[in-house]
């Protein structure tokens, strides 16, 4: 098996690159830890995205977060969607590279969200030999991302965190800790966040997300929460990334807002947040695990 | 159930609004909750209404935002997106909206989709240095005539029996125009560097701009417009050429 390229982000607040920033960020500079960008908006031939990402690249430290690749479908993986993450990854020299547990593709077409799966045998079998896929096809580790989820699977029988920990353990791969996704699914499943959060294997974390979350009441007039990613951090959702840090020491933290993005000055803001709390933490982490 | 069944069960349901959540869904109370299944149908739908938003603004002030968000369910409902790359989704919408009857009314709107369609393609199509006049200055009339010029890949023309660059053209901007036009236009989208630009050609130079995108040389271009009047082919190309519509010159194969 061939070593994986595995850098690490700086352990500070990044932001998600949204192409309304672009102006911003390579007149002012700002100090920002790194950048995330959605591998498919890149994916074009050339153009503007390409030219703003090559001149941000060269300055920041670049995540590449993928939500395409559709790691959790039963079908195999897309080769040709495999060798435009690795095109990518060999132009921008990521810092991380991070897909989700989930599916969307299908006979029916790109289904355009990230899809939940059963926890099963079967499933850890399937995605385990994904992420490797993965892994060996671009050259580089990959962070897997814990779901937000509205549903559960009567065919389920691993625990989501078992589940996570054992792909970590047979592929070799990282995980990504969505802090907003842990209380997301926590409420929509009548679960202790806290509790999750002091049982997820740490050490394998390479990158944490912070987002809003939207809430409703499902059929039986129960709190529903929605992955939204169209707002600031949740009080919430910030007080449980704080435990999170406390727990585990500094990692690199970014806030998603892809929906109503806001103007530059206040997603920076909200950068600033989390870098209080990092900077609180600092000198308290080893670098992840790392593959041997 | 095996994964492919559940997710065979899954889709089916996703994309058809009509069906239950599928069986083998529950809830934390051990019962299914339909509302539940449902915010991945909205997730799908918005977020696919919300690409044919980003690449359609035109069409979509043209006939209003609830219109258009009716237009795009209807669309989004038989066609789902052939990749990850949402950015590419809707290159067939114009296409729909040209057979979509509620639209009727609105002969043009099918055009002005198919420039917008254009303007994204081009803001992602491959960069490449324009062709440059000083290039054709070196071949004398013989090698002229049988040149034929390679098609920007950023470039687009549009021949519509409508004024649909300048019904474009009063979009751009917070407050739209409220020119009248008539009569139809042939449009040109380029992006010579970075920046898509859209261009109304003068009528004369229309067929002669069609010719060589169609791959005819130089010669049989010429030859296909010397009945037009106003026509100078010399301006023309020059003009063509300057607008960044093509990125070589080759003297053989079609």
């Amino acid at each position: 098996m061939k070593a994986l390229h595995n850098p690490h982000l700086p352990w500070r607040a990044g932001l998600g690159l949204k192409p309304e920033h672009y102006a911003d960020i390579l007149s002012a500079r700002p100090d920002v830890g790194f950048f995330e960008v959605h591998a498919e908006n890149y994916m074009g031939d050339g153009g503007a995205p390409h030219r703003a990402l090559a001149a941000i690249a060269e300055r920041y430290p670049i995540s590449l977060h993928g939500i395409g690749l559709s790691i959790g479908a039963a079908r195999p993986l897309d080769r040709q969607h495999l060798a435009r993450l690795r095109a990518l990854i060999d132009r921008y020299r990521p810092h991380s590279f991070s897909e989700h547990l989930a599916w969307s593709t299908h006979d029916a077409g790109f289904l355009n969200d990230v899809l939940p799966l059963p926890y099963t045998a079967e499933t850890l079998e399937r995605v385990s030999a994904h992420v490797d896929e993965a892994q060996q096809a671009t050259g580089c580790q990959l962070l897997l991302e814990n779901p937000s989820s509205y549903v559960l699977f009567d065919d389920s029988t691993i625990d989501e965190i078992d589940f996570l920990d054992a792909i970590a353990e047979r592929s070799g791969c990282g995980l990504l800790l969505d802090v907003n996704n842990v209380m997301v699914s926590a409420v929509n499943h009548g679960l202790d966040p806290y509790a999750y959060m002091d049982r997820f294997p740490v050490e394998r974390v390479g990158e944490i997300h912070l987002a809003g979350y939207d809430e409703t009441v499902d059929g039986a007039g129960e709190r529903l929460l929605i992955d939204a990613h169209g707002s600031k951090v949740r009080d919430d959702v910030f007080a449980l990334y704080r435990h999170t840090i406390a727990r585990c020491g500094p990692v690199a933290t970014l806030i998603e807002w892809d929906n109503d993005v806001p103007t530059f000055p206040l997603l920076l803001a909200e950068a600033r947040r989390a870098d209080s709390v990092l900077a609180t933490a600092a000198g308290r982490r080893e670098p992840m695990r790392r593959r041997a | 159930m095996d994964i492919i069944a559940i997710q065979n069960a899954f889709a089916a349901a996703l994309v058809d609004p009509g069906q239950p959540a599928p069986a083998g869904i529950t809830t934390a109370r051990g019962k299914p909750d339909e509302k539940r299944f449902a915010v991945y149908r909205n997730n799908v739908a918005v977020g696919l209404t919300r690409a044919l938003e980003s690449r359609f603004p035109v069409t979509r002030q043209l006939v209003g935002a609830d219109f258009f968000a009716g237009m795009a369910r209807a669309f989004i409902a038989g066609h789902k997106p052939a990749s990850p790359l949402i950015f590419a989704y809707g290159g067939d919408f114009p296409d729909f909206v040209a057979g979509f009857a509620p639209a009727a009314g609105l002969p043009y709107l099918a055009d002005v989709a198919r420039l917008e369609a254009a303007w994204t393609h081009a803001y992602h199509a491959a960069d490449a240095v324009p062709l440059a006049i000083a290039t054709l200055a070196g071949l004398d009339g013989e090698r002229l005539a049988v040149a034929r010029l390679t098609v920007h890949p950023a470039a687009a023309l549009l021949r519509s029996c409508f004024p649909t660059g300048s019904i474009w053209q009063a979009h751009q901007g917070d407050i739209a125009g409220s020119a009248s036009f008539s009569g139809g236009e042939c449009v040109l989208v380029t992006r010579p560097e970075f920046d898509v630009r859209v261009h109304v050609l003068p009528p004369r130079d229309a067929p002669f701009a069609e010719a060589l995108f169609g791959g005819l040389t130089l010669g049989e271009a010429a030859e296909r417009t010397a009945a037009e009047p106003e026509f100078d082919f010399g301006a023309a190309l020059v003009g063509l050429i300057g607008l960044g519509a093509f990125a070589g010159v080759r003297m053989e194969g079609g």
